[in-house]
C-alpha cells in the first residue's frame, strides 16, 4: 500500500514523527522506573530520573574531625581532613554557618566564631584552624554544597533479591507458574481434537458453552472453588492453585486449539481413517505434532496470565514466606516502601524480567494466537 | 526450593497422569469393543460413540468444578448470610443497591467501561495505521505491545511513579508534577483527587490494552482487499479520506470484537485499582469491592452477590460472542 497512499514527502514526515511520538509515550514510563532502578537511593529523592544522567547540586553538612585529632602546627591548632571522607567529590560552595551555607567559593578563607578560620578545597579538603586549642567532644559543622557525579548501582537489586526477600517469591512464582501452564496443554488439546473432528450429538453445545465459559468473572469463581479446596483439605496450598489455574485456563486453551486443529487440511485426517488408523493414534501422530504453533500460543498465553496474576494467588495462596508470589510481595512493598522508589522500582523490574524475556523472544507465537482467537474466531 | 521441586514433579505426574488416562480408556474402549468378529460393525459404532467423551472427560470435569459449579453455587450464597449458613431471601440485594459503595463502584465501573475501550481501540487503530506505512513499524509495534507482558501490578508501580508527590519545598521526582512545575502550574497529590483519579487509573489500563488493540487490528487493516483502495485513490480521495471512509468500514467486525474483549476485561478490573488506591477517594471498582468483601468483610453473601452483578454485566457479551462463534461453524 506504501506505492499509492504514503509516496508524499510530507505526509511520510509526518507518520513518521507521529509514530515516534506514540512510541515515545508508550516506552517512557517503563524507561522512568527501569533508570531509577539503578540509580542510588539518595540521588533518586532529590532529582528526577530525567536528569540522572546529569551531575546533580546537593547541600550537604558535613562535620569536621573530633577535637581530640588536632595538631599544633607553628602555635595555631589544625584539623584537617576531606569533607567526604575517602570517596571522590566535588565541592562548588561553603559556608560556616545554617544560616549562610554557600558562602565562600572553595579555597576561599571563611571566618567563624573565637577566630578560627576554614578552607575548603574544591576536592573536599578542608583545614580548620584555631588560635585556641579546640574543645569539645564533636567536630565542627561544615556546610557544602556538592556538585554529585550521577551514581548508578546494582544495590537496589542486590537488596531487593534478598533483603526484601524477592528471590523467595520469584521461586514461589515459578512453582505456580510452570505446572499451571503446562497441565492445561494436554487435557485441552484432546478435547479440542474431539470437538474439531469427532461426531458426536450435543457438539455444537459444547462449543457454545466453551465460548461462554471464556468470559465468567473469576471473581464469581473464588468463595465457592475456596470452601470446596478446604473440604478438600487443598486449600491454600500450590495443588489448589494449579487445579484453580488449569480450570481458569482450559475455555481459551480449548477454544484457540480448536479453531486450529478444525482448520487442518481434511484430507490427512480422513486419509489416515481409511488407512485404519484410530482417533488415538491420529491425534497423537498427525494432530498433535501439526498443532505445535496454537500449542505454543497458548502456552504463552497462559504462562504471561499466570506469572502476572495477582487475583488468583491471593485467594488461593497464603502470605507466609513459601507462598507469597512476587505479584504479591510487589503489592505488600507499595504499601509498606511506598516512598522507597529505589526498592520499588528494582522489585518491579526483577518480576517483569521472565515475562518481557519471554514477550521479546517468542512474539511471533504470541501474535498468531491472538489473531486465531479474535479475528478469525469472532 | 523444596516448592520447585514439587512443582516439576507435578509437572511429570501431571503430564503422566494424564497420557495415561488417554491411553488407558482408549485401550479399555478398544478391547471391551472390539473392531474385529462378528460384532464388529456395532462395536465401531458404539466405540466412535463413547470416545468423544473419553477425549474431553478431563475438560468437562475441570469445567465443570471450576466455572459452572461456582456461578450456580454464587446464586445460591447470594440469597445467604454472612456465613452462608442461614437464608436471607433477598436482603443481600436490598443492601446492594442502598450501598453507597456499590453506586459508587457502578459509576466508576461505566466511566472505565466507556472510557478505556474507547481509548484503547483508537490509539489501537491510530497506532496500526500509522505503523503500516514506516519501514521501521514492526519495531515501532513491539514497543507499544510491550506493556501486554508487565503484571498489572508491575503497571502500577510504573504509573504511580509518574503521579508521584513529594510535598511542598521538595524537588519533584514524579513525571507529571515535574511537568506541571515546569510549566508553572503546582505540584498536587494527584492519585487522591476526586473524580481525576479515576481516569489517571484508567491511563493505565489503556496503556496496557492499545497494543492488543494495534495488533488484532493492524493484521485486519492488512486483509482488506487491496483493489478497494486502489478504486478509491483513482477516484482522488485523501488519505484521511481512504482511511474513514474506505478502511474502517471494512473492518467494522474486528473493531467490534476489539471492543468487547477489553469491554470485558474492564469489566474484571482489579489489581490497578488494589495496588494504587485500594478503592480510596472513590475510586473502587466492583471486582475490588467484592474482594474486600470476601476477605476484610469475610461476608460471602455479599461478595457473591456483587460477583453476580458482574456476571450480569457481561452476560450480553457471553451471548454476542456465542452467537459470531454459532454464525462461524455454519
Amino acid at each position: 500500500m506504501d506505492n499509492i497512499a504514503g509516496t508524499r514527502p510530507k505526509l511520510v514526515w509526518t507518520v513518521n514523527i507521529a509514530v515516534f511520538l506514540l512510541v515515545l509515550l508508550w516506552i517512557v514510563p517503563t524507561t522512568g522506573l527501569l533508570v531509577s532502578s539503578f540509580r542510588d537511593r539518595d540521588q533518586i529523592t532529590v532529582s528526577g530520573w530525567w536528569t540522572s544522567m546529569f551531575s546533580s547540586e546537593a547541600n550537604v553538612i558535613a562535620r569536621s574531625a573530633p577535637p581530640d585529632a588536632q595538631v599544633e602546627e607553628d602555635g595555631v591548632y589544625v584539623l584537617s581532613g576531606n569533607v567526604f571522607g575517602s570517596e571522590p567529590g566535588q565541592v562548588i560552595a561553603f559556608g560556616t554557618s545554617s544560616r549562610a551555607p554557600e558562602a565562600y567559593s572553595p579555597g576561599d578563607l571563611g571566618e567563624m566564631s573565637k577566630g578560627r578560620t576554614l578552607v575548603v578545597e574544591a576536592n573536599g579538603d578542608y583545614r580548620l584552624e584555631s588560635p585556641e586549642p579546640h574543645s569539645g567532644s564533636r567536630g565542627a559543622r561544615i556546610f557544602v554544597r556538592t556538585l554529585e557525579a550521577p551514581r548508578f548501582t546494582l544495590e537496589n537489586y542486590e537488596n531487593v533479591i534478598l533483603a526484601e526477600r524477592l528471590g523467595q517469591s520469584f521461586l514461589n512464582t515459578f512453582s505456580v507458574t510452570i505446572p499451571a501452564t503446562v497441565i492445561p496443554i494436554l487435557v485441552a488439546a484432546f478435547a479440542a481434537y474431539a470437538l474439531a473432528w469427532m461426531e458426536f450429538p450435543g457438539r455444537a453445545l459444547l462449543i457454545a458453552a466453551v465460548v461462554g465459559l471464556l468470559v465468567v468473572p473469576l471473581q464469581l469463581a473464588f468463595i465457592p472453588l475456596l470452601k470446596l479446596h478446604n473440604a478438600l483439605g487443598i486449600g491454600k496450598d500450590y495443588l489448589g492453585i494449579w487445579l484453580a489455574h488449569t480450570g481458569f485456563g482450559l475455555p481459551l486453551a480449548i477454544y484457540l486449539l480448536r479453531n486450529y486443529i478444525a482448520g487442518l487440511p481434511r484430507e490427512i485426517i480422513e486419509s489416515a481413517r481409511v488407512d485404519g488408523a484410530t482417533d488415538f493414534e491420529i491425534f497423537r501422530r498427525i494432530v498433535l505434532p501439526l498443532s505445535f504453533p496454537a500449542l505454543a500460543s497458548f502456552a504463552i498465553f497462559q504462562f504471561l496470565w499466570v506469572w502476572n496474576d495477582l487475583l488468583v494467588a491471593t485467594v488461593f495462596l497464603g502470605n507466609n514466606e513459601q507462598q507469597l508470589v512476587m505479584t504479591g510481595r510487589l503489592r505488600e512493598l507499595l504499601g509498606s516502601r511506598g516512598g522507597d522508589w529505589e526498592i520499588l522500582a528494582a522489585s518491579a523490574f526483577v518480576s517483569i524480567a521472565v515475562p518481557l524475556m519471554v514477550f521479546f523472544g517468542l512474539q511471533r507465537f504470541l501474535v498468531r494466537g491472538l489473531l486465531s482467537g479474535s479475528v478469525k474466531g469472532g | 526450593m523444596e516448592q520447585v521441586f514439587w512443582a516439576l514433579a507435578t509437572i511429570v505426574i501431571g503430564v503422566f497422569g494424564c497420557v495415561l488416562y488417554f491411553y488407558l480408556t482408549n485401550l479399555l474402549l478398544d478391547l471391551a469393543l472390539p473392531g474385529r468378529g462378528p460384532n464388529a460393525g456395532r462395536n465401531i459404532n458404539r466405540a466412535s460413540a463413547i470416545r468423544p467423551w473419553l477425549f474431553m472427560g478431563p475438560a468437562i470435569v475441570l469445567l465443570s468444578v471450576y466455572l459452572v459449579y461456582p456461578v450456580i453455587n454464587s446464586v445460591w450464597l447470594s440469597l445467604r448470610d454472612a456465613t452462608g449458613d442461614n437464608f436471607v431471601g433477598l436482603d443481600n440485594y436490598v443492601w446492594l443497591v442502598g450501598d453507597r459503595k456499590f453506586l459508587e463502584s457502578m459509576r466508576n465501573n461505566m466511566m472505565w467501561l466507556v472510557v478505556v475501550p474507547a481509548a484503547s481501540t483508537g490509539f489501537g487503530l491510530l497506532a496500526a495505521a500509522l505503523t503500516d506505512r514506516i519501514r521501521w513499524g514492526n519495531f515501532a509495534k513491539s514497543l507499544i505491545f510491550m506493556p501486554m507482558a508487565i503484571s498489572f501490578v508491575g503497571a502500577s508501580v510504573i504509573w504511580k511513579f509518574i503521579y508521584d508527590y513529594r510535598g511542598e519545598g521538595l524537588t519533584e521526582i514524579g513525571l507529571l508534577n515535574a511537568i506541571v512545575v515546569a510549566i508553572s502550574g503546582v505540584a498536587q497529590g494527584w492519585i487522591t483527587i476526586e473524580p481525576l483519579n479515576s481516569f489517571l487509573l484508567m491511563v493505565v489500563l489503556i496503556w496496557i490494552q492499545t497494543g492488543f488493540a494495534m495488533v488484532i487490528l493492524s493484521a485486519a487493516l492488512r486483509g482488506i482487499p487491496e483493489e478497494t483502495v486502489e478504486a478509491a485513490v483513482i477516484d482522488g480521495a485523501s488519505p484521511l479520506q481512504i482511511f474513514f471512509r474506505i478502511k474502517v468500514p471494512q473492518i467494522w467486525g474486528t473493531i467490534a470484537v476489539v471492543w468487547t474483549t477489553i469491554t470485558i476485561l474492564v469489566l474484571k478490573v482489579f489489581d490497578i485499582v488494589l495496588a494504587m488506591t485500594n478503592g480510596q477517594w472513590g475510586t473502587q471498582v466492583l471486582a475490588n469491592l467484592m474482594f474486600d468483601w470476601m476477605f476484610r468483610g469475610a461476608d460471602s453473601g455479599r461478595a457473591s452477590t456483587v460477583a453476580l452483578v458482574i456476571m450480569v454485566l457481561v452476560t450480553p457479551i457471553m451471548i454476542w460472542n456465542i452467537r459470531n462463534a454459532k454464525r462461524e461453524m455454519q
